[in-house]
């Protein structure tokens, strides 16, 4: 545990130091402000409607195969770091189970979800 | 000074003179990318580029980091507050977190963790969520629609990355930084693995959010993408953290495929920093060479070639180890 301390104390540091820049910038600069200049930024025109519209489905289907595969890639990292200590059986197994998920990504690509139309 | 080392002991002053290390290098890194981007274009262009502040426009970052220090700092009064004023301290975390594994030379690396190419991998994915929340805090559209496009990117071009660091973890049974680089004393990994080097190359571009593949803030369309509410100090985070970003890259590409600091005659953080910025340059290039992709073209790209690519490298790599 002990060496993972540096990344905590490094973690504070960033909030710390982003907090301090953020901080002396706000007693450092002018503070004029008028509702127009507060106002949201569209080009100079009233915004019109809600910002949070719709979001195009694909982009949730994206998300959903980037789960499959990254959950994939887990289970190949601790595979590929005891590479050397593994037989043939094991590289085979890790075949067997990396075309199964493939059989899914064909599956996937001839439904269509990976088009943009 | 003596007496503090000894009270504290001298392993952890040397990691604390890391992290202090650390803080500057990421500050000048920042500095001198930032110039050397815009000397870049320039002479891309046939322009000189910056050259009125200092020798070769060297001090202009410095000013335009002065300026930018003294601008009003805006808080739009739609915005969701607590998201917007975290999103720029947040995204600082992951790329200053990242430099604490990064070897820069055989004993000049804060700590060699036994899983340092995963606290990277870990900690950059965390900047995702960062940008999300800039782009949804801000509440305005578009940063919304820049944030969405840079986390489908980001997470689409994940999944090359992440496959093509893996038949280099395989050759070396290690996850440790520096244990990757003392195994390229004979041959540099670029020559095993030409096609993961490839790989990697074309996804952390897309990572970093560089051209060709920069539709989160493609400015002539989305203005500034997921920081166009930010002005002064908190537009600058930003700037900082993306710039740092695109040093982190070029340095896991040195230390995973071009050798890290190994080379003949000049001392090793001299090796690394010439690799790490050679790959910086090309980066910049690309940006003046190629025009941006479309969306769809950009996600067709990871998930038709560079996934099934990915893969196909990866399972001959592993069937070449065992036969």
């Amino acid at each position: 545990m002990i060496e993972y301390v540096p990344i905590l104390v490094l973690m504070c540091f960033a909030i710390l130091i982003a907090s301090i820049i953020v901080g002396a910038s706000y007693l450092l600069g002018p503070r004029i402000s008028n509702k127009t200049k507060l106002s949201t930024y569209e080009c100079g025109m009233q915004t019109i409607g809600p910002t949070r519209m719709k979001i195009n489905i694909r982009y949730y289907i994206i998300a959903m195969l980037f789960l499959i595969f990254d959950i994939e890639i887990m289970f190949l990292y601790p595979w590929a770091v005891v590479m050397g200590g593994l037989k043939l059986f094991g590289f085979v197994e890790m075949l067997i189970f990396v075309i199964i998920l493939f059989i899914g990504y064909i599956y996937v690509w001839r439904k269509g979800a990976l088009e943009w139309e | 000074m003596e007496q503090i080392v000894s009270m504290i002991g001298w392993k952890t002053a040397k990691t604390i003179a890391g992290l202090v290390g650390v803080l500057i290098f990421v500050v000048f890194n920042a500095l001198i990318l930032t110039w050397a981007e815009r000397k870049v274009a320039g002479h891309m262009q046939r322009r000189i580029g910056p050259k009125e502040v200092g020798p070769y426009g060297l001090i202009q970052p410095i000013a335009d980091a002065l300026k930018l220090l003294g601008k009003e700092i805006l808080t739009p009064r739609a915005v969701d507050r607590p998201l917007y004023f975290l999103a720029p301290i947040l995204i600082f975390v992951p790329v200053l977190v990242s430099f604490i594994v990064i070897p820069f030379d055989a004993s000049l690396q804060v700590k060699d963790i036994n899983v340092g190419i995963l606290v990277i991998l870990a900690f950059s994915s965390l900047s995702v969520l960062s940008i999300l929340m800039a782009g949804w805090g801000s509440n305005n559209k578009y940063a919304l629609i820049g944030a969405i496009r840079s986390v489908a990117q980001n997470i689409a071009y994940e999944i090359p990355l992440l496959l093509a660091l893996l038949p280099v973890i395989m050759m070396t049974n290690s996850f440790s930084l520096k244990a990757i680089v003392e195994a390229q004393k004979g041959l540099w990994f670029v020559f095993y693995q030409p096609l993961a080097f490839c790989i990697y190359f074309i996804a952390s571009v897309a990572e970093t959010n560089r051209t060709p593949f920069d539709l989160p803030e493609a400015e002539s369309e989305l203005v500034a993408g997921y920081h166009t509410e930010y002005s002064g100090m908190r537009f600058a985070l930003f700037f900082l953290a993306e710039y740092t970003n695109i040093f982190i890259v070029s340095a896991i590409a040195v230390t995973f495929f071009l050798g890290g600091y190994q080379g003949p005659f000049l001392p090793g953080i001299i090796w690394f920093l010439l690799k790490s910025y050679l790959l910086v340059f090309v980066i910049m290039w690309l940006r003046w060479t190629f025009p941006r992709v479309r969306f769809d073209q950009l996600l067709n790209i990871s998930w038709k070639a560079l996934i099934p690519l990915a893969f196909i490298n990866l399972l001959l790599t592993g069937g070449l180890l065992k036969l």
